[in-house]
């Protein structure tokens, strides 16, 4: 196709979008709303995500051994668990590093009210490994590997707090794919109708380029570019609205409730916004598409 | 150039609108299809315009047959027509040269061919000075006239013109029938559909008459002297 042919039908289509506004404007709203809802619920996704990963990283599971466990068992238990595909990282503590981190962390400044124990180690027997998984959700398998190796006395997780996390992770999920399926449903409809009705309205002109030898492909692009500006625009607007928005939500979070401030780590916004901007104007540009080609497919055999 | 074999075209209910016609027209020739209404004659013009397909029988143009053709191949084909119509259709949000110009837009042309093209195609027809004017501004002549240079500006091997002075007084009427054997002159082969019996016997040109879908005579220098 000829430049000067592109140029007249992406003039025909901002054409059909100008005729029949009040259409497009419909479309653009909805559109503008199923993209509102992605952005918002994919920053949840990908805040709870951080968040939990954040948690997998940070809690380790502790493997406590019997009493006067040797240190060959010790070593082979380190062993086994260090070749298991789920772990990230594996920690020895002995005991003496136990009483040590104990210490700094209970007694802090004051040192002195643990002076009473001078060498007598209350943790004796404390001597354990802090492994780090990979996922949340391969921790209990891997709990249940250790407590059945030799020598292991206790194994203790974090599980119910990143479990938690995780099952609102996944409900997070289910509830914006639900609506955002029912959504995109709306969306292609109205841009479908949209379409549909700027296809009435050229009826006559349509009639006549057929007759004087328009292809298909011609007389169809601009309703398919007509779809797609309407997708872009669409997805442009919710897109510049959570740019400006995300910022100040997480600053209002962390300013109302202080004491998150630290334990939370949010996703800078320009990370978010290198999946969610792509995806959104592919997803408007798509829908506009398929919105527009369903229906002149069916409205179009002259 | 158009060859019509035992054509028949009968639509879903009733009565067949063309039966067995058999026609031959030459390149270079200036038909008269003839008749009143419900005769078949714009049925005749929609099968050669692969609007409609024959419900039996070849209709070959150009040595193409229209009844074997591929749908993709229609609009390549529609190009080799220039077509007029009795009420014009011409857009109306646009002014002549636009309406001209479409003609070659969606075909493909490019600017500096339409910028040639479509001023040579309103001195033709007489209408250079109007480029700017809408439709509405125009008289009936006048927009008949662009019609015209529409469907000239491609330069068609045929001409098909549906009842074109149908909505024109006489004066215009014979202004467009003086412009299409002007066209006619330059070779392009010319088919029209009318029932103006005064412009048919004025001209004396080849005149296929039609009744009830039957093709009743067809004469050279003929004369419109039916009746139902």
């Amino acid at each position: 196709m000829r430049i000067s042919t592109i140029v007249y039908e992406l003039k025909q289509g901002f054409k059909n979008i100008a005729r029949n506004w009040m259409f497009s404007l419909a479309s653009i709203v909805t559109m503008a709303a199923c993209i509102f809802i992605f952005g918002i619920f994919y920053s949840i996704v990908t805040n709870v995500n951080h968040i939990v990963k954040g948690v997998e990283e940070d809690v380790p599971i502790t493997v406590l051994f019997e009493e006067n466990v040797g240190d060959e068992v010790i070593e082979d238990v380190g062993k086994r668990i260090e070749a298991r595909p789920e772990v990230l990282e594996i920690r020895y503590v002995s005991a003496e590093q136990a009483w040590e981190e104990f210490r700094d962390q209970y007694f802090g400044e004051s040192k002195d009210a643990a002076e009473g124990f001078q060498d007598d180690n209350p943790l004796a027997n404390s001597s354990n490994y802090e492994v780090y998984v990979k996922q949340i959700e391969e921790q209990s398998d891997l709990v249940a590997y250790i407590e059945g190796l030799e020598g292991v006395r206790e194994v203790r997780q974090s599980e119910r707090a990143a479990k938690t996390l995780g099952t609102f992770n996944r409900l997070v999920a289910t509830i914006s794919i639900s609506i955002i399926v029912i959504l995109l449903i709306v969306a292609i409809f109205l841009i479908s109708n949209t379409v549909s009705t700027g296809i009435t309205i050229r009826r006559e002109e349509i009639g006549i380029m057929k007759l004087i030898g328009a292809t298909d492909l011609f007389v169809r692009t601009p309703f398919l570019l007509e779809g797609i500006i309407l997708g872009l625009i669409g997805a442009a607007i919710p897109l510049a609205v959570l740019f400006v928005m995300y910022n100040q939500v997480i600053t209002y979070i962390l300013k109302k409730f202080q004491v998150l401030d630290g334990i939370l780590q949010f996703v800078p916004v320009g990370q978010v916004f290198q999946v969610l901007l792509p995806v959104s104007l592919v997803l408007g540009m798509g829908i506009g598409f398929f919105g527009s080609l369903f229906t002149t497919r069916k409205h179009l055999k002259v | 150039m158009i060859d019509l074999v035992d054509v028949s075209k009968t639509y879903s209910k009733g009565q067949p609108a063309v039966k067995n016609a058999n026609l031959h027209i030459d390149k270079g020739e200036f038909v008269f299809i003839v008749g009143n209404s419900g005769s078949g004659k714009s049925t005749l013009i929609k099968l050669l315009l692969k609007e409609l397909d024959a419900s039996s029988g070849t209709v070959m143009v150009d040595g193409i047959n229209l009844r074997t053709m591929k749908r993709r191949q229609i609009a390549k084909y529609r190009r080799k027509l220039g077509v007029v119509f009795q009420d014009f259709r011409l857009l109306k949000d646009r002014n002549v040269y636009e309406n001209v110009a479409f003609a070659q837009r969606v075909i493909g042309r490019p600017t500096r061919v339409i910028r040639k093209r479509v001023p040579e195609m309103l001195t033709l027809v007489g209408l250079a000075e109007k480029y700017r004017s809408r439709p509405k501004e125009l008289s009936g002549g006048e927009q008949q006239r662009v019609a015209l240079a529409r469907a000239l500006v491609n330069r068609p091997d045929i001409l098909l013109a549906d009842e074109p002075t149908g909505n024109l007084d006489p004066q215009n009427a014979a202004e467009i029938m003086r412009l299409l054997e002007e066209i006619n002159d330059r070779g392009t082969t010319v088919v029209v559909v009318t029932h103006n019996k005064e412009i048919v016997n004025a001209m004396k040109k080849r005149v296929v008459a039609m009744r009830k879908g039957v093709i009743i005579s067809d004469e050279q220098e003929g004369e419109y002297h039916y009746e139902d």
